[in-house]
C-alpha cells in the first residue's frame, strides 16, 4: 500500500476521481496513469475530489497542467473540488484558479457539466 | 550537536543541528517531509508554517532527485536543519549536476500551459513559502539554503506558538 490512491466512480459520461493520501513527485505518475486511461477511453468530463488528499506538491499540480489542454481539446474539462485550505493555497500560489474551475463541492462540479455553456 | 549560550539580552540562545542523509529517490520524499515537519513542530512552529516549510523542502529535494542526480538512487541527499534563536534554516546539499539559479525564470502561466513545462514551479514555490532562500552552486556541490524566521518578518505575526529553545 502506497501513500496515494485514486478511486474512480462514474456518473453517466462524467467521471469522478477521488484522490487519497499524498500527491508528490513519487505518486504523481499514478495520477498521470489514471488520467491517461480516461483520455484513452474518451471519458473527458472529469471531476477530481481532493477531500481525502492530505498533501500536494508542484509535481501533483503539474499533472493537471499536463492534461488540461488535451482534455479541453476533446470537448471535456477537469474540474477540481473539495480542497482544504492547505491544498488550495498551493494551487492559489501557482495561479491555478484562473486556469481551472475549482469548486467547493463535487456535486456542483458534476452539475455544471450538465448545463449548456452560457456565453 | 547542541551548543547553548546566553545571549546579551539574557534570553537563552540555543543552537541545534539535525541531519538526515538519505538516498536520492522519490519514495523518500515522504520521510524527508516527516523529518523536517517533526523538527519544525518540536521548536514550536504552527501547522501553517510547518506546511510551508515541508513543501519548500519537498520541492528542493524533488529537484535534486530529478535534475541534479537524474534519478540515480545510489546518490545521497543531505538535509541539515540548523536552529538558532531567530530562525530555522534548512540546508539541502547534493553532489550532482549543477545549475545556474539566475537562469531560472519566474514562471509565466500562459507559457507553461502552452509548453506543458512544470520544472520552474518548485523554485517559485520555495521563494514564496520561505523568508530567505539562497543557492550556492559550486563545481561539485550544490546547496539550497532556506530559512524561516520564528517571528514573521513581514506581518509581525509569529509563525511560532512559543519561542522556547530547550
Amino acid at each position: 500500500m502506497t501513500g496515494f490512491e485514486v478511486l474512480r466512480a462514474e456518473n453517466g459520461d462524467i467521471t469522478l476521481l477521488r484522490l487519497k493520501g499524498y500527491l508528490d513527485a513519487h505518486t504523481a505518475p499514478d495520477l498521470e496513469t489514471a488520467l491517461q486511461r480516461l483520455i484513452d477511453e474518451k471519458r473527458v468530463k472529469i471531476v477530481v475530489s481532493f477531500k481525502e488528499l492530505t498533501y500536494i506538491s508542484s509535481a501533483g499540480l503539474g499533472v493537471f497542467m499536463g492534461f488540461i489542454e488535451e482534455v479541453r481539446g476533446n470537448g471535456g474539462d477537469i474540474k477540481l473540488t473539495n480542497m482544504n485550505q492547505k491544498i488550495f493555497r498551493v494551487f492559489d500560489l501557482l495561479g491555478f484558479p484562473t486556469l481551472f474551475e475549482i469548486r467547493d463541492d463535487e456535486s456542483h462540479a458534476v452539475g455544471s457539466f450538465a448545463q449548456p455553456k452560457s456565453r | 550537536m547542541i551548543t547553548t549560550k546566553e545571549g546579551g539580552d539574557g534570553l537563552p540562545q540555543a543552537k541545534k543541528k539535525y541531519q538526515l542523509r538519505i538516498p536520492s529517490q522519490t519514495d523518500n520524499l515522504e520521510l524527508i517531509r516527516e523529518f523536517v515537519s517533526r523538527v519544525a513542530r518540536k521548536v514550536g512552529f504552527k501547522d501553517d508554517a510547518i506546511s510551508k516549510i515541508e513543501l519548500a523542502v519537498d520541492e528542493a529535494c524533488a529537484n535534486v532527485i530529478e535534475h541534479a542526480y537524474q534519478k540515480n538512487a545510489k546518490k545521497n541527499i543531505d538535509v541539515v536543519i540548523q536552529i538558532d534563536y531567530q530562525k530555522f534554516t534548512i540546508i539541502i546539499t547534493d553532489h550532482g549536476r549543477g545549475f545556474d539559479p539566475k537562469k531560472i525564470k519566474q514562471p509565466d502561466m500562459k507559457e507553461y500551459l502552452a509548453q506543458m513545462r512544470v520544472g520552474g514551479l518548485g523554485i517559485y514555490l520555495m521563494r514564496t513559502l520561505m523568508d530567505e532562500i539562497d543557492f550556492n552552486v559550486q563545481p561539485k556541490r550544490n546547496q539550497v539554503i532556506m530559512s524561516k524566521y520564528f517571528l514573521d518578518k513581514k506581518s509581525k505575526h509569529s509563525d511560532q506558538s512559543e519561542v522556547r529553545p530547550n
